[in-house]
């Protein structure tokens, strides 16, 4: 099977997947809209169906269980309890994990499979049993819950007759849909009988020539279940009058459509419930062989509606989208970026032309600049998705956690439609599932205590997306316990991360979560200590340009803040030179910039410079010299830019020269060259020239002023 | 110039009279297969790059994209090269990334039948074992073919 129809296929059970959170989601805040259930019951099948093609077993047997407690629950046999909600909330997790598996090759945790087929099977009623045993073939979808009433020994498929009638609507043509393919699908299944219904055919001199004015009606006898004879309409669906009557349909449903079938009193034929078939009377062409001697009246009229609201959902749906390789926008942006830098090179060359009045090609080169800005605005929307997935799939960290540490907690969500660059999205998924399993596990209390505090038993998580000026801004907030801060304090002492007298504020021990190495975890549970600390999430976030604050209040909980650049592929960024090349400095890193005189900087030890700032002694660190760069000139780095690191130490920058501060296009260096120490990457400049984009934190790691002052300020906090 | 480029091995015994294009660097003579090579440019001053190798003269913009530059003759443990205007960057495309070579100069198109191409004869050196992957005698001097994977993908060890 080619890679590439499975890639579609994982895609799309993304999508459904999503769908079906969405849904379960909604049900559990109490909406019991039969259309929410429907939705989740197609997406379910939709699964079920695709993994069915590519043999995967284990998925389509699931999906089925999980799909048959979802018929039962849309055919009103089952009352959506909590119970029952929060296992259909775990199978859907679990059906996840089982698409995760398959496509990633995984293993999947057998004990939880089982419990949860054994827990989905006590809702489904007991004739299903002997079915959802039957090995589910490769073929296609496994017979279903059509078959139910057959009873509990369902022998071999038995052959059917449907009876469909099936009219095009004209959109189904623009689409490119050939009634001659479906028709040939259906004949492939069984023995089929075609009659031309052209009653609707207007005179040569009345048609519309776009307008569809056949219908079709179809007998087949064919040992097929329904859901294989409806599978084949599936793609044009919505887009054609169908109907499918079989003469085995369910008891059930004619039970419910007893009272249907009474206002119908037109005759059998009548496939379609608007009426509009009334006038093309129903003769079926060849008598078909019907081993089921069923009067088939109540069935024919039964399935109609059914499709026609399986239409309306259809016509109503979401907005179109379009599936697009992410590289083909990338390449966009490369080019989006291309024209920016060439915008400034043309301002350059113009600045440089010597004419006296430049200002009408000033004016031009100003429009094409606001144009550029718009384009790249509108190229890096393409790239922007709301973080609603992202929040869903943290809902199911939750449950999980909660589950695995006997706590009771919800996820409330807010901003999910806040838009965020699909890298960050990505690669935000690992800190934030960190984080949020840290929540439920250290930080929400157990249900006892939060009795005793005098709080609800149920933990709350609130995890909000915000855009704040040019950024986006992520916040995790628990009202758990809170930092524990004596018990962090002892830890980083035994852990020898600060010295046992280190006097502390509260903030900087809230920081110690931060520090390598460090976890509180009394045992190492299953959950959050898996030999991974919060140093992981918070360089996660610093890979992503961004900073990570917490701040924590005793016994109401405590608060992470991620805040995230909008763009991976724009920053704002002060163009400076060092030793006769030119380098980008990150503005968001910069606290203020200053022009530096002798008397300003004092020596310490051998090596080391401090520079004062009103009365504060800041350690220098000379940019090029972290860089292995030599001067050819003698010019002194004379030009100071104080930067603050995550940690808050502050540290000045000594750099040759200022000479802007501009918008910079990042273009990464990976695979140019490897990792470079201080750099973080390179922009193109308008002189067409390359740049290197500083990294402030790595250059003053690297330096060994800064460094070595870092650690005597600590000691000195510590005596 | 955006000729899909095939280091096969096997394509350069088989095909009849490959075109080469042959240059110097530090005064000998080497050459590359025509299909390797996307373009060749003028050199201009590169952007350096911090803590890189001897070998490493730093980043060109190449339309957009950042290329690495590396000077040959000091990748074949030859004395480095004091580039400048009179030099030549090739532009090659080594493992799908675009990779600029500083050559002293282009000579010329040669041609070349893949018989006529004799194995690296053994000598002290293994990078020059390496990086040549044949040579051949045209005018009285010899060429050398240069294995571009070999002297692409060999490490190039960054300064911590």
């Amino acid at each position: 099977m080619s890679g590439s129809i499975q890639d579609t296929f994982f895609e799309e059970c993304e999508e459904l997947l999503e769908a079906t959170d969405e849904g379960l989601t909604a049900i559990e805040g109490g909406d019991h809209n039969p259309e929410v259930v429907n939705a989740i019951f197609r997406a379910v099948h939709s699964i079920k169906g695709g993994a069915g093609a590519f043999g995967l077993d284990d998925l389509v047997a699931f999906a089925h269980r999980f799909e048959t407690v979802f018929d039962e629950v849309r055919s009103n046999r089952l009352e959506l309890d909590e119970k029952l909600v929060q296992l259909l909330l775990r199978s859907s997790d679990h059906l996840s994990a089982l698409v995760e598996a398959a496509r990633d090759g995984g293993q999947i945790d057998e004990a939880h499979h089982d419990t949860l087929l054994a827990a989905l099977d006590e809702y489904t009623p007991d004739e299903e049993e002997d079915l959802t045993f039957e090995p589910m073939g490769l073929g296609g979808p496994a017979p279903m819950m059509d078959l139910g009433d057959l009873g509990a020994a369902p022998a071999a498929p038995q052959e059917e007759t449907y009876r469909i009638r099936f009219q095009p609507l004209k959109e189904m043509y623009g689409t490119g849909n050939e009634p001659f393919f479906l028709f040939q699908a259906l004949r492939d299944m069984g023995d089929l009988a075609v009659t031309l219904d052209e009653n609707e055919l207007p005179g040569f001199d009345t048609m519309d020539m776009d307008e569809s004015y056949l219908a079709w009606d179809l007998v087949l006898v064919t040992k097929e279940p329904r859901s294989v004879v409806e599978a084949v309409f599936e793609f044009v669906e919505g887009l054609c009058e169908l109907s499918i009557a079989g003469d085995g349909d369910a008891e059930a449903e004619a039970n419910a459509l007893a009272a249907l079938d009474a206002m119908f009193t037109a005759p059998p034929a009548a496939g379609s419930a608007d009426g509009e078939a009334a006038a093309a009377p129903f003769e079926p062409p060849v008598p078909a062989p019907e081993p089921e001697a069923k009067p088939a009246a109540a069935e024919e009229k039964a399935s109609a509606p059914k499709a026609e609201s399986g239409k309306q959902e259809q016509r109503g749906g979401p907005k179109p989208t379009l599936r697009v390789e992410l590289e083909r926008v990338d390449r966009l942006i490369n080019a989006v970026g291309e024209l920016i830098i060439n915008h400034s090179m043309l301002a350059q060359q113009i600045a440089n032309l010597n004419v006296s009045d430049t200002r009408d090609v000033e004016t031009e080169l100003e429009g094409f600049k606001n144009l550029a800005r718009d384009i790249q605005e509108g190229v890096m929307a393409i790239r922007a998705q709301p973080v609603k997935p992202l929040f869903q799939r943290m809902a199911r960290i939750v449950r999980e956690a909660s589950a695995a540490t006997g706590k009771t907690c919800k996820l409330v969500t807010e901003g999910e439609n806040t838009e965020v660059d699909k890298t960050v999205i990505e690669r935000l998924s690992d800190p934030l599932t960190h984080i949020l399993r840290n929540a439920v596990d250290h930080g929400v209390e157990k249900p006892e205590d939060r009795t005793a505090a005098g709080k609800q038993t149920t933990g709350e998580i609130r995890l909000s997306a915000s855009h704040r000026s040019g950024s986006v801004c992520i916040e995790i907030r628990d009202d758990g316990a809170g930092v524990n801060r004596p018990r962090v304090k002892q830890i980083a002492i035994e852990k020898g991360l600060i010295p046992e007298n280190a006097e502390l504020t509260d903030g900087e021990i809230d920081n110690l979560l931060f520090a390598p190495g460090f976890s509180t975890a009394k045992e190492i549970s299953n959950l959050s200590g898996r030999g991974v600390g919060m140093d992981v999430v918070k360089n996660a976030v610093t890979g992503l340009g961004g900073r990570i604050n917490i701040s924590s209040a005793p016994g109401k909980g405590s608060t992470f803040t991620i805040i995230l650049p909008l763009t991976l592929a724009v920053m704002d960024g002060m163009v400076v030179s060092v030793a006769d090349q030119t380098m980008v400095v990150p503005i968001t890193s910069i606290v203020e910039t200053m022009r530096g005189s002798d008397d300003m900087i004092n020596s310490l030890g051998a090596d080391g410079t401090l520079l004062s700032i009103r009365g504060n002694f800041v350690p220098i660190c000379d940019v090029a010299r972290a860089l292995g760069l030599y001067r050819e000139s003698d010019r002194q780095a004379g030009v100071y830019l104080l930067v603050e690191t995550e940690t808050g130490q502050r540290c000045a920058l000594a750099v040759d020269d200022i000479h802007d501060q501009r918008q910079v296009v990042i273009k990464s260096l990976d695979g140019v060259c490897g990792e470079i120490p201080g750099v973080a990457a390179a922009t193109i400049l308008g002189d067409g020239k390359i740049a290197m984009i500083l990294d402030p934190e790595s250059i003053i790691a690297a330096s060994p002023t800064a460094a070595a002052f870092d650690t005597e300020r600590r000691l000195s906090n510590a005596s | 110039m955006q000729a899909e480029v095939k280091q096969n091995d096997q394509e350069v015994k088989h095909a009849e009279h490959s075109e080469f294009v042959s240059f110097t660097v530090a005064g000998q003579a080497f050459c590359l297969k025509i299909t390797q090579i996307r373009e060749i440019r003028r050199w201009s001053p590169v952007t350096i790059l911090p803590h890189a190798p001897a070998d490493v003269l730093g980043v060109m913009n190449l339309r957009g994209a950042v290329i690495p530059i590396y000077d040959l003759s000091a990748r074949f443990g030859l004395q480095q090269t004091e580039a400048s205007e009179r030099n030549v960057v090739i532009v090659v495309s080594v493992h799908g990334k675009p990779v600029g070579l500083l050559a002293e100069s282009v000579s010329e198109i040669i041609s070349i039948n893949p018989d006529d191409i004799q194995d690296t004869p053994p000598v002290d050196s293994r990078n020059t074992m390496e990086y040549i992957q044949g040579i051949i005698s045209h005018d009285d001097t010899m060429v050398r073919i240069i294995n571009l994977d070999a002297v692409i993908s060999a490490p190039e060890q960054v300064m911590p």
